[in-house]
């Protein structure tokens, strides 16, 4: 093999092979690996000891963000630059702003939760070395998977595909960077 | 999950307690994979060719239209003093309700974990992004001037003029624009995913490149799905205020003006649940024949058309219910003018549209009471074309009757559509369809991955795949 090698990938039959195929390798105590299923499966993030997605928090950011946004945007436009009296309202006042202020926050939480779930997931990002592994084809169809990257401290060339096979793994190979 | 004490459930008993399953014939991930992405793979039927160019046309006349309208003036439009608004804003509230069940399926649902949304969300808010392009054109072709439309975005200007942010029109410009950036932004992450399955069976370079941009590199690891499903949760969670509030902030454009017949406090309730009414039938209008033309029977099953023609029979009732309590109200209010208004819609000179309104709303989904009713197709899409129908009736009764009565005998109207009207209105159906053609046409109309997701081998628990009790 000429090329670096990326890490091991193995194949397994089904969802629930995966969990428990995961739940191994997580007490094997590797750090740089990951799942692939064309679908999340139930129960996935504690058998790999994931914690709590943290997504949220910028979509909140986002959100208040919107609502100052909002409150600018009315308060300087109506009462400071271009007081106009319409209708004997006041110039400003919460009450007529809240459906602007509602829709801009969730105009900006929507698009931090797009872009902070990018940001997170480091997307888009169209060549990644699993593509090279020629069945992996299969995870967007009915296809499971485990791969260890070879950037884990505890990899080594000939017993993590060993590892993966006790585990269940079939179709276990070497995948090129 | 506790399997101490396993209960044994077999035969009979079994098929009692087991709810009906919502993907039939034991299909599985493969034939979902198959059957979905062939539909933008192989080449396109004959009945596609010929739908797809019918509301073509129907959609170069939309163009034809509005563009006689910039060239000559708002007035090739019937609407004139008392009537300001008519079939355009009617139009307007039409379309933008049908939005709103593509909406209420892809967030309310998932919150509420429906699993049987995941057959047809995919579809239901495509064509909600459609129904809302249809809508935006009528407002911003009414103005008059198009070309000022950008008057609307609150952006500096020489001229020092801001926007009225205490009129309910302008609240409606947010409303709308960020209903729609916020429907394609949900509508957008659930397709990646399926994206990178199209992507990943592509044969085409064109198909390669396509997919691999707007796929963004997806390749479903259970790292991305963490963030992704959160991510998702969130939409879900801000869309569903927020399809509550497009069309009370719609209903905001006539309750808080001081005209009888429009200044009600029941509007936005009452707006909501027709919205979602009319859009349940636009959701039945058009899966039922993409159902039968593309054989999608065992993905969209009886279950799933049960249980619209069950919503549209709720939601039809609070819409009658509504009308009745505008009556009670209208008289119990004391108020003669509001009396006056409503006595006027039933027995004025727009009375045959107030009936339609009711027997179409009303009285035709009190058919869906009877369950041989909900599973026969000819009966639900007799129904769902009259609450078609009797949508775009509910919003030309409330706006043209309360219009064309003003205060002073003198200045009394009565509305008629010119030509124009009706080739602008049927333009944007042609459009509609047309614009739904396509996307079934190049794109996954269901979710494989979350149909993938409900199927019995997909839980980790699943028994045929040999587990012995659970997992650590």
């Amino acid at each position: 093999m000429s090329a670096r090698v990326y890490g091991a990938g193995a194949e397994f039959e089904s969802a629930g092979a995966l969990l428990r195929a995961a739940e191994k390798a997580r007490d094997r105590g590797f750090k740089k690996w990951d799942v692939h299923s064309p679908f999340p499966i139930h129960g996935m993030d504690a058998a790999m000891g994931l914690g709590n997605s943290r997504v949220s928090a910028i979509s909140l950011a986002g959100g208040a963000t919107g609502l100052l946004t909002a409150f600018l945007l009315i308060w300087w436009t109506s009462a400071v630059e271009y007081p106009l009296i319409t209708h004997g309202k006041p110039y400003f006042a919460w009450q007529f702003s809240m459906p602007i202020f509602f829709e801009l926050t969730v105009l900006f939480t929507a698009f931090a939760t797009l872009f902070g779930m990018l940001a997170m997931n480091l997307l888009p990002r169209p060549h990644h070395p699993v593509f090279n592994w020629e069945r992996f084809r299969r995870v967007t169809d009915d296809g499971f998977f485990l791969v260890v990257e070879a950037a884990d401290p505890l990899f080594s060339t000939s017993e993590t595909p060993r590892f993966l096979e006790e585990i269940g793994g079939r179709h276990v190979a070497l995948i090129e960077e | 999950m506790a399997n101490g004490s396993t209960i044994d459930i077999s035969g009979a008993a079994a098929r009692m307690v087991q709810r009906r399953p919502l993907v039939l014939h034991g299909r599985g991930y493969r034939w979902i994979t198959d059957h979905i992405s062939e539909i933008t793979e192989r080449s396109a039927p004959k009945w596609w060719w010929v739908a797809t160019i019918f509301t073509g046309a129907l959609t170069l006349l939309a163009v034809a239209m509005f563009t006689y309208l910039v060239a000559t003036g708002v007035g090739v439009w019937g609407l004139n003093q008392p009537i300001g608004w008519a079939w355009d804003i009617t139009n307007f509230v039409f379309w933008i309700g049908i939005g709103h069940a593509g909406t209420l399926i892809s967030a309310i649902l998932f919150l509420t974990r429906q699993k049987w949304r995941t057959s047809i969300n995919r579809s239901a808010e495509a064509m909600t992004l459609f129904a809302v392009i249809c809508a935006g054109l009528f407002p911003a072709f009414h103005v008059g001037r198009v070309w000022m439309v950008w008057f609307l975005a609150p952006v500096p200007t020489p001229l020092g003029i801001w926007q009225n942010f205490r009129s309910p029109l302008l609240w409606d410009v947010f409303a709308v624009s960020t209903y729609f950036t916020v429907s394609v932004i949900f509508w957008y992450t659930g397709l990646v995913p399926d994206l990178a399955t199209l992507r990943d069976r592509a044969k085409t370079r064109l198909r390669k490149v396509f997919f691999g941009i707007f796929a963004l590199g997806w390749r479903g690891s259970n790292r991305q799905w963490r963030h992704y499903e959160k991510a998702y949760l969130v939409l879900a969670g801000i869309s569903t205020p927020l399809v509550l509030s497009v069309h009370s902030v719609v209903s905001f454009d006539f309750a808080v003006s001081i005209l009888p017949g429009w200044h009600t406090t029941i509007f936005p309730p009452y707006f909501v649940a027709g919205a979602i009414f009319g859009g349940f039938a636009m959701v039945l209008t058009l899966l039922l024949p993409a159902r039968a033309l593309f054989g999608l029977h065992d993905l969209i099953t009886a279950k799933h058309i049960d249980n619209m023609c069950k919503i549209i029979l709720l939601t039809g009732s609070i819409v009658g219910y509504a009308y009745t309590m505008e009556f009670f109200i209208a008289w119990y209010s004391g108020n003669e003018f509001e009396k006056f208004a409503f006595i006027n819609r039933a027995t004025g000179p727009y009375w045959w549209a107030y009936w339609s309104m009711i027997s179409c709303n009303v009285i035709a989904p009190q058919l869906f009471w009877f369950k041989r009713c909900r599973r026969n197709l000819w009966v639900i899409y007799a129904v769902v074309m009259c609450v078609n129908a009797g949508m775009w009736f509910e919003r030309f009764v409330i706006i043209v009757t309360s219009l064309h009565r003003d205060f002073l005998p003198s200045s009394w109207g009565y509305f008629k559509p010119t030509w124009v009207d009706v080739c602008t209105f049927t333009g944007t159906i042609g459009l509609f369809v047309f614009l739904f053609l396509i996307f079934v046409r190049f794109l996954p109309m269901i979710t494989m991955f979350e149909v993938k997701a409900i199927l019995p081998e997909a839980d980790p628990h699943h028994r045929a795949d040999g587990a012995k009790g659970g997992h650590s």
